[in-house]
């Protein structure tokens, strides 16, 4: 029965819709996969008996013939979603014990599709983070290590625990959130398959708010088709949320196999950086090269003002989140550490609940919010953000249909070994994923090979606006060129 | 632009985070990293461009204005850390 783990979602949905094996086993493979990898750290919270609970009334449906689209499939929730009488935390102190008594839209779109939790997932401290290492709870390690060394290195961030769960086989599919890249850096660090939707088309509600404006969930997966399934039960319009969309989802898995014959695909001139690894360069121009084979047509494009976006990314994010996590005052929820007055309670209780990154990121947000500076800073952003947009407007009336990048600079890295001295250092991991989040388009990262110590490396593909669907019927043909690729169990 | 120890302390304040006097000299260094990186946007030409308000261009859908939740006091104060018949705790505020 180990093999049951290794599957797709889309095998193990074919298995249990044959009854070669039941929900119940498969989520106990995982459940037992899970409690074996538990040096990773990616399970902030494991739910055995409750993923049980499910998987028998999810095999019960199968039986009558009334199983959904992802009927007894074990998955792994990031710990930013709230999850209805199970702690959730974001991963940060402040939350504390935090038990919600509702749940986010998209896990219940999940269960209402048959879907199985495993537990709850590692991540950065309310999403800040490049690494999964500013986490309360510990860093989490990537189930990828370089040939011939033990050095465990990061998973990415800030969905790291959802990204080396994934991979790692300890859940078949994870949910994730994005608002610099915390889906598809991560993705491309442990070779699975991740997406980010375009913004307004999954809901936020029940989502712990980082930036609202940037912040994007979506699925991690083993396979592009894996994660086509996935969105599909996530996606939808939510009168909850009002920037989600009312707009019809579509069914994503046809896109996969689809043809791509005659789509204009844009190479950006601005994304080959000085000092870019060679690796980097080569595995872009093999992808170039898969996608030129299937049939489309590569055509050089101009994003100007590219390298304006992380900039503007670190004001407009610490700007939002400054507001989201002006909630945390140690009086309705979580941690709270006495004072003599209310003031010295929000001052004390946010200053042992937050972690530095999160500190840090409030302060500057604060700083370009506060009267005189609002202009100078925020103001600005907001301004340079549209020309960012302008920029892919521009590209995809021109008739391209999607624009392929690197999804990462370089392949993991070891715990601690980034931004130590140099916050910028961490924050320059996103420079090819955030421009996406500040325009608001769907993104998508793609294995597409290993560099030379057999570290993964992931391509992006960018889409126009609910565009998905061109996405995955491109991610389908580099994964077909590129094959798959898992790690080789140490743990 | 950069902050000085003052400002650092200002913006913790208004932040309302506690910080050390020992913490500020490294915050202000974080700080102004960051504000020297966001320093470059100052060369971007931005005549005439509107702010960004909404990345996806949208209606926002308005719902009825009647009450469609309630009657879950418990649920509300569940969490809190201090509480009493359904009101959060708070150090005296008015003498």
């Amino acid at each position: 029965m180990t093999d049951l783990t290794s599957q797709t979602l889309a095998e193990a949905r074919k298995g249990l819709a044959a009854k070669t094996f039941t929900s119940l086993e498969l989520t106990d493979a995982h459940l037992k996969a899970m409690e074996d990898a538990r040096v990773l750290n990616a399970f902030v919270l494991e739910t055995p008996d409750a993923a049980r609970a499910m998987a028998q009334e999810a095999d019960a449906k199968i039986a009558k013939g009334e199983g959904g689209p992802l009927a007894g499939i074990p998955l792994g929730i990031k710990d930013l979603f709230a999850t209805n009488g199970v702690r959730t935390t974001a991963c940060s102190k402040i939350l504390g014990n935090f038990v919600p008594t509702y749940e986010s839209t998209i896990t219940s779109q999940l269960w209402r599709d048959g879907a199985v939790m495993l537990g709850k997932l590692n991540n950065d401290e309310f999403a800040m983070g490049s690494s999964n290492e500013t986490s309360c709870f510990g860093p989490v390690g990537n189930p990828w290590r370089r040939e011939g060394s033990n050095t465990t290195l990061v998973p990415g961030g800030s969905s790291g625990g959802s990204a080396s769960a994934v991979a790692a086989l300890l859940c078949m599919g994870a949910t994730a959130t994005d608002t610099g890249g915390s889906i598809r850096q991560p993705a491309a660090f442990t070779a699975t398959v991740g997406i980010k939707p375009t913004y307004g088309r999954c809901s936020r509600w029940g989502i712990v708010a980082f930036a609202s404006s940037l912040d994007q969930a979506g699925p991690i997966a083993r396979s592009t088709r894996d994660a086509a399934i996935l969105l599909r039960s996530m996606a939808g319009h939510d009168p909850k949320d009002t920037t989600s969309v009312d707009r019809e989802v579509p069914d994503y898995e046809a896109a996969i196999g689809r043809s791509v014959k005659g789509m204009k695909i844009g190479i950006p001139k601005e994304y080959r950086l000085d000092g870019m690894p060679a690796e980097i360069e080569k595995l872009w121009e093999a992808g170039a090269a898969w996608l030129k084979a299937a049939g489309a047509e590569l055509v050089e494009v101009s994003l100007p003002h590219t390298k304006y976006a992380l900039p503007a990314y670190y004001i407009v994010a610490p700007a939002e989140a400054s507001s989201n996590l002006a909630r945390y005052d140690g009086v309705r929820y979580g941690l709270r550490v006495p004072g003599r007055s209310i003031g010295e309670l929000y001052e004390n209780t946010r200053a042992e609940g937050f972690g530095a990154e999160v500190r840090r990121r409030v302060m500057i947000g604060t700083y370009v919010l506060s009267a005189g500076y609002y202009d100078a800073y925020y103001l600005r952003a907001q301004k340079v953000r549209t020309l960012i947009k302008k920029d892919f407007e521009d590209c995809f009336a021109k008739g391209i249909h999607a624009i392929l990048t690197p999804a990462t600079p370089s392949a993991a890295f070891g715990i601690g070994e980034k931004g130590g001295a140099d916050p910028i250092e961490m924050y320059l991991n996103d420079i090819f994923t955030v421009t996406v989040n500040m325009a608001g388009l769907p993104g998508i990262a793609v294995p597409a090979g290993k560099d030379s110590q057999g570290l993964p490396l992931g391509l992006q593909l960018i889409g126009r606006p609910f565009d998905e669907e061109t996405l995955f019927s491109l991610g389908e043909v580099i994964e077909q060129a590129a094959g798959r690729f898992t790690p080789v169990r140490w743990w | 632009m950069s902050v000085d120890a003052a400002t650092v302390r200002r913006i913790a304040q208004l932040a309302r985070i506690a910080v050390s006097e020992a913490e500020v000299p490294h915050l202000q260094g974080e700080l102004n990293a960051m504000l020297a990186f966001v320093e470059q946007l100052s060369e971007v030409n931005i005549d005439g461009v509107e702010p960004m308000t909404s990345v996806t261009p949208m209606e926002m859908k308005k719902r009825q204005d009647v009450v469609t939740d309630g009657e879950i006091a418990d649920d509300i104060v569940k969490n809190a850390p201090a509480t009493e018949n359904h009101f959060f705790l708070v150090p005296k505020v008015v003498e």
